[in-house]
């Protein structure tokens, strides 16, 4: 095939699959940290996002992100059913690998960003409007910010915003939308926090930062020094958000735990996910150690201030990482990392910064404008929130009739 | 001893919990055991699903909660348990009232209704 590189090819591969990874490890991370009554429930919202979304992407989703450009807002239905999108590379995306496996290490970020947001409204949402939830948040909201950076003619990329592996895609859409479904969808009756079991929300945790080298170094899309950049950068701002985040609670509460420590992990890996590919290991230290900082204190004091009830911090670490990644990639992006990138605020460029600004006010605005009308739409149709008795009895045997665990047997 | 000890058991669902321990502590209860029981009365099982395949459960996941009590009248125990459990539903649970000979704290060696303040 011309232009194919096998190396590329199998690197991509493998970061794929590491990125699919990440959802059984978001289920057992989100898994862990509700109910014993309600783990299989959270769990499910994973696993169905894999399985919806995967179909979702390559009957239209794939084309609405990716296809021919319209205005530069959305891509066009010409490669809906992957009509016309083969083994040959398309030059605009990845030069090296078939079209094919693009669609493929594409899709993965469509499911991780539709299964991310639910961590918000965990413990209280009816399944049927959960699914609805998916396919149109996924289709109305993910595919059009997707183009709007990635997509060959997407208005943001014109622009020159910086997204290397999804700070802004993935992790500032699905943040504002978990906060806005939370608000929207209301409080759970008891919304102290509750986990059965962190050794299993740990492990979870582990896992996702494990998958997201796939996430960050696979965003190269090729096996080249740029990935290993991102690779190591991706691995630095997670320890780093790990340290701040359990130092805070080290100073503040006195106690260091491990659900925390490994909380930071995360806000760290979101921190970094815009600008892996374009600063340097140095650079990620530091937002990291910021990312875990600001995840920290949107948890435990924004959170309790302004009493939405996201569940389990959707917003406060994806939203609020998120949003300082996309500012933190705008000071310390280097061309001397990444030719294809820009310098940020640090080596003299404002113009990349004012544009990230732009593009933050865009998808925040965009994301919780839609979320808000996709779920009043859903609620036309189908409750969106469980009973109050089936919230009692936990989403687990009310919803899907099966019991996560039995003590006697 | 001329103050008389009560034990009351209670035994319900396990959803029914965190309301009972509400309403609890606001007449007052400040000590409790709770553990975790499974059981069978007059309601039947229900149904789960393992993969596809419905299975009958018997024993059902449900709570006990002893609390000793002296100071604070019984009937007013038993009407609070009763007013936060009813729904009017098999399932609801059951409350069983026993008297207690003796209570002793370890830690100091009191004995009967000093024991429990």
């Amino acid at each position: 095939m011309e232009g194919l590189n096998g190396a590329d090819v199998g690197f991509v591969i493998f970061a794929a699959s590491l990125i699919m990874f990440m959802i059984p490890g978001l289920a057992l991370f989100y898994g862990g940290m509700v109910k014993s009554k309600n783990v299989l429930s959270s769990t499910l919202h994973s696993y169905m996002a894999l399985a919806v979304i995967s179909l979702q992407w390559i009957l239209v989703g794939y084309s609405l992100a990716f296809g021919p450009d319209w205005n530069g807002l959305i891509g066009g239905l010409n490669w809906a059913f992957l009509k016309d999108v083969g083994m040959s590379v398309n030059p605009d995306y990845a030069a090296t690998i078939p079209h094919l496996l693009f669609v493929v290490f594409q899709m993965m970020f469509a499911v991780i960003t539709a299964a991310v947001i639910s961590g918000a409204f965990a413990e209280r949402m009816r399944f049927p409007a959960f699914l609805l939830f998916l396919v149109l948040w996924s289709t109305f909201v993910y595919d059009p910010v997707a183009h709007w950076i990635w997509g060959a003619g997407g208005w943001l990329k014109q622009l020159g915003v910086l997204d290397f592996a999804g700070g802004f895609v993935v992790e500032i859409s699905s943040g504002i939308a978990g906060l806005v479904a939370a608000i929207v969808i209301g409080k759970r009756r008891r919304t102290r926090p509750d986990p059965h079991h962190i050794p299993m929300a740990i492990l979870g945790g582990g896992i996702l930062w494990f998958g997201w080298f796939g996430f960050n170094a696979g965003s190269a899309l090729a096996a080249n020094g740029i990935a290993v950049n991102a690779f190591l950068t991706t691995n630095t701002a997670a320890a780093a958000g790990a340290i701040s985040f359990v130092t805070m609670e080290w100073i503040i509460n006195k106690k260091p735990t491990a659900l925390g420590t490994v909380s930071g992990a995360i806000a760290g890996l979101v921190s970094i996910t815009g600008g892996a590919g374009y600063v340097t290991p140095g650079s990620s230290l530091i937002i990291g150690l910021v990312g875990g900082l600001l995840s920290f204190l949107a948890i435990s004091r924004l959170k309790p201030k302004f009493g939405y009830d996201d569940a389990l911090d959707a917003f406060g670490c994806h939203g609020v990482a998120g949003i300082w990644g996309a500012l933190a990639t705008a000071v310390f992006a280097s061309i001397k990392v990444n030719p294809a990138g820009a310098d940020g605020l640090l080596y003299g460029n404002v113009e990349l910064f004012r544009n990230h600004l732009i593009a933050i006010g865009a998808i925040v605005v965009y994301t919780a404008v839609m979320t808000f009308v996709i779920l009043k739409a859903i609620s036309l149709v189908t409750t969106l929130r469980t009973k109050k008795e089936e919230e009692t009895e936990g989403l687990d045997i009310s919803l899907h009739g099966e019991s996560a665990y039995n003590a006697l047997n | 001893m001329t103050e008389k000890i009560t034990k009351v058991d209670i035994i319900t669902s396990p959803n029914r919990l965190e309301d009972l321990m509400d309403e609890l502590d606001k007449i007052g209860v400040t000590g409790m055991t709770v553990s975790n029981v499974s059981g069978c009365g007059l309601q039947r099982g229900h149904k789960e699903y393992y993969r596809g395949t419905p299975v009958e459960i018997k024993l059902l996941a449900k709570v006990k909660v002893e609390i000793v009590i002296c100071e604070i009248p019984v009937d007013k125990l038993v009407e609070t348990v009763k007013k936060v459990l009813y729904t009017g539903n098999i399932g609801d649970g059951k409350i069983f009232v026993y008297d207690v000979v003796n209570v002793i704290r370890i830690s100091d060696g009191t004995e009967g209704i000093d024991a429990l303040r």
